[in-house]
């Protein structure tokens, strides 16, 4: 990890829907080779942050340096030259239906034109190995997939391209506890294969703690604590303790109706 | 709230949906001058909208000429005009209905699916997924589909009025008694150029017209399933509409002397 150069810094970000503010002040560093993963409960705008740094959503005020280079209000082709940093996973998977699994994975190659097309089925069939997957799947289309088999291929397209950065959108949502630590382990192996910095979502404690060198927890639009994941037993901050431990008595309080 | 407030809202939500819609198909358009162009993707959607939609046009055209045939005797026949039939049908079709049928049928079958597909994509995340592929969804989803609307729809149109104008000879010469020769010849001193190429061009605008509804109406869906089937509903009633109305305007434009 080489802190004094982060891939990505992120100061004073901003964001808000009408009067209700999601993003308030966002202050977090990736730094090269490093997994930071965001914690925070339901709709604490977890999301949101992961879609402005994307681009696929415009923050109100604040900074996200990428390798030192802005990217807030950035269109067109230097957009592009960032986003191809880019790998992401999205939590419903979100493979094209219409593509089998082979062109879902190297779909952005082609894209990209790094590829001609009839390279692209066998750099398929090595991505896919990599997430565990045999050739057998190659030609079928997401929906003949179980929906832990749709989250490797999704894993196998964000690595396609071994990107720089590679973001992680609740990766176990969905999966039961054994394919959940499967997917976890891969996102583990391939980020280190790939060279890559990760920058995960999750309220998932178990996957958190498995991908992360550190963890942020985000807070009513707020980083309320910050550090490496050996520390976050000991954070000192109730809300912290409450969230990793999954307490319905705590500050943090849920608006539930009866 | 008074009936003043509700105008003024009325109004300014309409000129919203006007302004986004408008700076939409601006962007779209854009995209379909610029490359890169996704040959494989047009061709798929002149495939959808084109090949697909035949069965359906087709039934719409030779029933709308036979029905155009019968009627027309009925009404004719009252001042022994019967001999004008197949001009009344060659214009009505060429003109008129070919166009517009094949338009509301098209934007029945194809608008609702391009709406439906889109806002599918929307709300699973791939539209998101195309842009961190460093692919944009409007030129990737959208030209194409624009592109394929203009090109196959006045395709789909000569078509429509072939068989149309059979339909229209088939019940005049099976069922009414009238010589085929004499029909045919008919027919086609009542066919001119200017009729064809004009219901040509409205049947271009009605292309542009479903694919620009469907896709925006698939594009802005939210909410899920409630939200997607809403758009599928109003991209077939938006795009029915607006083919009804630029049929008049392009009507106006062609034939008003």
């Amino acid at each position: 990890m080489n802190a004094a150069s982060p891939k990505i810094t992120i100061r004073g970000l901003r964001k808000a829907f009408g009067r209700k503010v999601v993003l308030d002040g966002i202050d977090l560093d990736l730094g090269s080779g490093e997994s930071v993963v965001v914690i925070g409960g339901s709709g604490s705008g977890k999301s949101v942050l992961l879609k402005c740094i994307l681009g696929l959503m415009e923050p109100d005020a604040g900074s996200i340096l990428i390798d030192g280079v802005e990217s807030v209000g950035l269109r067109g082709e230097p957009r592009d030259e960032i986003g191809r940093k880019f790998g992401m996973l999205f939590q419903g998977a979100a493979l094209f239906d219409s593509l089998p699994v082979w062109e879902n994975v190297t779909f952005g190659l082609l894209a990209q034109q790094k590829i001609r097309r009839h390279d692209a089925r066998g750099i398929a069939v090595a991505k896919l190995a990599q997430v565990g997957l045999g050739a057998d799947v190659c030609d079928l289309v997401p929906s003949e997939l179980s929906g832990g088999m749709q989250k490797r291929v999704a894993l196998a397209r964000a690595i396609a391209a071994d990107p720089e950065i590679i973001f992680f959108d609740e990766p176990t949502t969905g999966l039961d506890p054994i394919m959940a630590d499967v997917i976890n382990s891969l996102i583990v192996k391939t980020t280190r294969e790939v060279g890559a910095s990760a920058l995960s979502i999750t309220h998932d404690m178990a996957s958190a703690r498995k991908i992360a060198h550190r963890i942020a927890m985000l807070y009513q639009g707020a980083i309320i604590w910050a550090g490496p994941v050996a520390d976050v037993d000991a954070s000192g901050d109730p809300r912290v303790d409450q969230f990793i431990h999954g307490r319905a008595e705590g500050p943090i309080q849920m608006a539930v109706r009866a | 709230m008074n009936t003043l407030q509700l105008v003024g809202a009325f109004a300014l939500s309409f000129f919203a949906v006007v302004g986004r819609l408008t700076l939409f198909g601006v962007e779209a358009l854009s995209h379909c001058l610029r490359p890169p162009f996704y040959l494989r993707s047009i061709g798929r959607q002149l495939i959808d909208i084109g090949y697909y939609s035949l069965p359906v046009v087709g039934l719409t055209a030779i029933f709308t000429g036979m029905v155009l045939a019968l009627q027309s005797y009925v009404g004719f026949a009252r001042f022994s005009a019967e001999g004008a039939i197949a001009n009344v049908v060659v214009v009505s079709i060429t003109r008129e209905l070919g166009p517009v049928l094949a338009g509301l049928m098209v934007a029945g079958r194809i608008g609702a699916a391009m709406a439906a597909e889109i806002g599918t994509m929307r709300v699973t995340e791939q539209l998101d997924a195309l842009t961190t592929l460093s692919t944009n969804p409007m030129k990737y989803l959208v030209a194409p589909r624009l592109i394929a609307g203009v090109i196959v729809l006045p395709l789909l149109v000569i078509i429509a009025n072939i068989i149309g104008i059979f339909g229209g000879f088939i019940v005049a010469v099976y069922k009414l008694g009238f010589n085929p020769a004499n029909y045919l010849q008919n027919t086609f001193e009542a066919l001119h150029v200017d009729d064809v190429v004009s219901g040509l061009v409205k049947a271009a605008v009605f292309g542009f017209i479903i694919s620009l509804m469907g896709c925006y109406h698939g594009y802005t869906s939210r909410g899920g399933a409630q939200g997607v089937g809403q758009a599928t509903t109003s991209a077939v009633v938006s795009a029915s509409i607006l083919i009804l109305c630029f049929d008049y305007v392009l009507t106006e434009l062609f034939f008003a002397k």
